[in-house]
């Protein structure tokens, strides 16, 4: 009987799961994204009624949809920031995998909607854009890839990742989804960049992608449009672009009011790639701020935490999970305020759309589950750090 | 920094003199260097990693910025940016040539329902029979309950009946506005007008679209948001339309006519006055067009414009125009009316005989075949055909109406002498009265061509000239004795001399060759006949005079007193001048105080 209860663990060896998350977990990004789906839901309120009526359901369906997917993403988020490094890593890389297939099988059972680009597996109840999930997923994957790369005698995982991402990158072009090929390069380029780039290699990367983008817009005219109708001069009122910028305009510093907007009646994508167009409309620049200030508090946060990080997958991984946040917040706002040409792209957590919002909340619960404080071995440290010197 | 070799010699040798593992060191060594690795990689991420986080700080303040000034500018737009502004851009008014109302728009309500949040699907089903009794209260209450989620129940609503489906209180009985086609004279121009139906149909608007007639030639222009809502305005005169109508249906019940057309144009600009076709339809109530049948026999069918009939003798004033332009004939020239006219196995004949020999003039005023084939055999086939083409008789009639580019006129491919001979009389090609009336306007206007136009200030004055003034003055002349001692001395108005040609065509049976008993009864005249202004044309199908012993259907029976009655009614009306006549008892005595 000694020797079945001696040295025996006890049943809670540390400290219990819920303190211990809470106090390690990035509480500023837990509430910014927090308040981001609260500003969603809201907005969803303004925006997706015209188009349920459009569509034939009564005016709180879309509503309603998004209420459920939000809180699924909110689960999920938790639920993922609660494990461990190691779990990420593993669920993400199986996640690439699965996401990458369906990605490829896109053409073969996918539809477009009628929208010009097969984004879409159509199930009973909904659909599901398979490259939402596969952003998360490919980021893990690849930093997986480029931290293996820095152990001694590892592989050569920074050649294996650029193969992926032009892989993966292609099947984009394929669909064609321009937005999310350019926005996972820039990914990949920011978490190239964290892991320690050479100069001259990032050099070389900027040109390649203007190259790139010069040969697109000479092969594909569905890309030529775009760039051709953001480059001239004169907005034309009647696109997109012309309605979101008239629509900020009306709203002014505090917005028309709301319920008061128009602009939700007159775009079709109100509820998703130009859902800032109806916040500015009805809620005036202040909303527009705070919009701003949370996705900036997301990104800085979370990359302050990562500084301090000595685990290179951990980094590289929550690198670029809050740049694709960031960068994809930047790319969907800059469209409406016409710094950028127009992509489909929609806003994390605050567009209407069930792929996207549980998507981007597996995204964040991955990247809590990476910013969480843990042991650095900083003691250790300044240890190593004064031996290597007194010898 | 000194780079630690994984197996240094010394501590090895040392190891293994100890009897010790020396992997161990190996593997601590590996340790070390990894760590140190880590931390050189993450001095160097920690750099890199502040350059992003300014780069999205200075990514979202400018987007931040970019905002701000967009905001603080003023919309380039008023707020009426909305989708649904385009639909419902308002269809143009169309007026006649005084500015009265022929067409205009009203505010009205389409009715829908959505059945998920209806409350009482089968009290909503009820209480909409009881307001509109030609829906059915099962029936409706079946569609509510189909699973359907959207259901069109009424297109247009009336105020009154509105408000009554306001009053059910069921939230699922939704209205959308829509703007309704109004015709306020009815059946009034109706061919003219022609009508509209819904477009593009939506929740918040619907389009309306012409489907005939000027409001579908004039589409582009009366939906154009371009134009600002201005009118349309026709060279229709209403009260002249509707007195033309009252009369033309008059006659029609008078001589059991199947149908009747008229058209009053203006002789020189070739702007139509009126223009109206029996039996004809409610625009606002346009009916279905016909699924059997002749589609000549429905009312949509406009007889001026689309119909084409052989119009007979009313040709005759062509041959005899262009023969006296070419120097062939003059008025007094002599010509051989002896009757039968063989040709081939062709017989010519006249409606009764006139003797052997008539002077031109007298060919028109009796109305002698023979005669005028004579002549047509003078001025040749290409001649006559080259004449007819530049009268316009021979093309659709380019008027702006939807239904004219289709009528084309009917004449045989090969234009062969007898073709001569029996065109030069009216048979053989078929036209429309409106085709006439332009051909007669510019035979009598002084020879210049007219093209037949429905938009006031849309004719040209002085055309291109076609025949001479003097061809024309001897023409009216001679059409003038028509009337004054010819075939249509039923055409004398007091006061209002008419100058016209009366026509009779047998009609063809569509099995072949001609009725004996049916014909198109047709006067073509203008007045007033010295110097006319207006140009009349009466086409009256089977009409049939029975007041005689026998059956009377010559036009001089049938259409000439049809169009005397209109010009008397009319003329005044558009300010043409009464001729007094000389030497009756005045009516009214001066006197010296």
């Amino acid at each position: 009987m000694t020797e079945m209860v001696y040295g025996t663990h006890p049943v809670q060896a540390g400290e219990p799961v819920l303190p211990k998350w809470w106090r390690t977990v990035d509480r500023w990004t837990l509430t910014s994204v927090l308040l981001l789906m609260g500003v969603g839901l809201i907005l969803g309120l303004a925006a997706s009624p015209p188009l349920a009526e459009r569509n034939g359901f009564e005016p709180f369906h879309y509503v309603k949809r998004q209420f459920a997917f939000t809180l699924i993403s909110a689960v999920a988020m938790v639920g993922l920031s609660m494990t461990s490094p190691t779990t990420v890593r593993r669920l993400g890389v199986l996640g690439f995998l699965a996401t990458f297939l369906a990605l490829v099988l896109l053409p073969v059972f996918g539809t477009d909607f009628g929208k010009g680009a097969v984004r879409w597996y159509s199930l009973g109840f909904g659909s599901v854009q398979p490259s939402e999930f596969l952003k998360p997923c490919y980021i893990v994957a690849t930093a997986w890839l480029m931290a293996a790369a820095t152990e001694i005698g590892g592989p050569p995982g920074r050649l294996y990742s650029v193969i992926v991402t032009a892989v993966v990158a292609g099947f984009l072009v394929i669909q064609p989804d321009f937005g999310q090929a350019t926005l996972l390069i820039f990914v990949w380029s920011a978490m190239y960049f964290a892991g320690g780039a050479p100069i001259l290699v990032i050099l070389s990367v900027v040109v390649a992608l203007a190259g790139g983008g010069m040969l697109a817009y000479n092969t594909s005219e569905h890309f030529a449009r775009r760039i051709d109708g953001f480059l001239s001069p004169e907005v034309d009122p009647t696109t997109q672009i012309g309605y979101a910028t008239n629509a900020i305009r009306e709203g002014g510093f505090f917005g028309v009011g709301v319920g008061e907007g128009s602009v939700k009646w007159s775009l079709p994508d109100a509820h998703t790639d130009f859902i800032i167009a109806v916040a500015a409309e009805e809620y005036g620049l202040v909303a527009v701020g705070l919009v701003i200030f949370l996705f900036l508090v997301l990104v800085t946060r979370s990359l302050a935490r990562l500084m301090r990080e000595r685990d290179p997958f951990v980094r590289l991984a929550g690198t670029g999970i809050a740049c694709l946040v960031g960068m994809q917040a930047i790319i969907n706002m800059g469209v409406a305020v016409r710094l950028l040409p127009a992509k489909g792209m929609t806003l994390p957590f605050v567009s209407n759309g069930g792929s996207s919002v549980v998507a981007m909340g597996i995204a964040v619960g991955m990247l809590l589950a990476l910013t969480r404080t843990r042991p650095q071995g900083d003691i250790a440290d300044a240890l190593f750090q004064r031996r290597a010197t007194h010898d | 920094m000194t780079r630690i070799p994984l197996r240094p010699l010394a501590r090895i040798l040392d190891a293994r003199r100890r009897g010790q593992n020396p992997d161990a060191i190996e593997r601590e060594n590996r340790r070390l260097r990894h760590e140190h690795l880590r931390d050189q990689q993450r001095r160097v991420a920690e750099s890199r990693l502040v350059v992003l986080s300014l780069l999205f700080v200075a990514g979202f303040l400018t987007i931040g910025a970019r905002m701000a000034v967009l905001a603080s500018t003023e919309p380039s737009e008023p707020a009426s940016v909305a989708a649904s502004a385009s639909i419902a851009a308002q269809r143009a008014d169309i007026l006649d040539r005084k500015g009265r109302i022929l067409a205009t728009n009203l505010a009205t309500n389409a009715l829908y329902a959505q059945p998920p949040i209806m409350v009482d699907p089968d009290g909503a089903a009820r209480a909409l029979a009881r307001i509109f009794p030609d829906l059915d209260a099962q029936t409706l209450a079946k569609r509510f309950k189909s699973g359907r989620k959207f259901i069109w129940i009424r297109k247009k609503l009336s105020p009154e009946q509105q408000q009554a489906v306001h009053d059910i209180g069921e939230p699922g009985l939704l209205f959308a506005p829509r703007e309704m086609r109004l015709y306020p004279n009815g059946r009034l121009a109706a061919h003219v007008l022609g009508g509209t139906g819904f477009g593009r149909e939506g929740v918040h608007a619907a389009e309306l679209v012409g489907r005939a007639g000027v409001e579908k030639a004039f589409d582009g222009f009366l939906r154009d948001p371009a134009n600002g809502g201005r009118p349309l305005q026709l060279s229709i005169d209403l009260s002249i339309q509707s007195t033309v109508r009252r009369v033309l249906d008059g006659g029609m019940r008078l001589l059991n006519a199947r149908g009747a057309a008229a058209v009053v144009m203006d002789a020189r600009t070739g702007e139509i006055v009126a223009l109206a076709s029996l039996p004809d339809f409610d625009p606002n109530d346009r009916p279905a067009p016909p699924t059997g049948g002749d589609p000549a026999d429905s009312p949509l069918f406009n007889r001026a414009v689309q119909g084409v009939y052989e119009l007979g003798s009313t040709f005759k004033t062509f041959t005899i125009a262009q023969a006296l332009e070419l120097g062939l004939v003059t008025p007094a020239t002599e010509i051989d009316t002896k009757g039968p006219l063989r040709w081939g196995r062709f017989r010519i004949r006249d409606f009764h005989d006139l003797g052997p020999k008539l002077s031109v003039t007298d060919v028109l005023v009796k109305s002698s075949n023979i005669g005028t084939a004579r002549i047509a055999q003078l001025i040749g086939a290409e001649r006559q055909k080259s004449f007819l083409r530049q009268l316009g008789l021979l093309d659709p009639a380019p008027v702006e109406l939807a239904e004219a580019p289709s009528a084309h006129p009917l004449y045989p491919s090969n234009w062969s002498e007898i073709s001569t001979m029996t065109i030069s009389y009216g048979h053989g090609l078929s036209t429309s009265p409106l085709h006439l009336a332009a051909a007669y306007a510019t035979i009598v206007n002084g020879g210049h061509k007219v093209r037949p136009t429905l938009v006031l200030g849309g004719g040209r004055r002085d055309g291109e000239r076609l025949i001479s003034a003097e061809t024309s003055r001897q023409l009216r002349k001679m059409l003038a004795e028509v009337v004054t001692r010819g075939t249509a001395t039923f055409a004398q108005v007091p006061g209002y001399p008419i100058g016209g040609k009366t026509g009779t065509a047998d009609k063809p049976n569509p099995k072949g060759g001609y009725y004996k008993d049916k014909v198109i009864a047709t006067f073509a005249g203008a007045f007033p006949a010295s110097d006319p202004k207006y140009v009349v044309v009466v086409t009256l199908d089977e009409p049939v005079e029975t007041s005689g012993p026998k059956p009377r259907r010559t036009a001089g029976w049938t259409a000439v007193p049809v169009a005397a009655e209109i010009v008397r009614r009319i003329a005044p009306l558009l300010g043409v001048r009464p001729v007094i006549e000389q030497g009756g008892a005045p009516a009214l005595t001066l006197t010296g105080n």
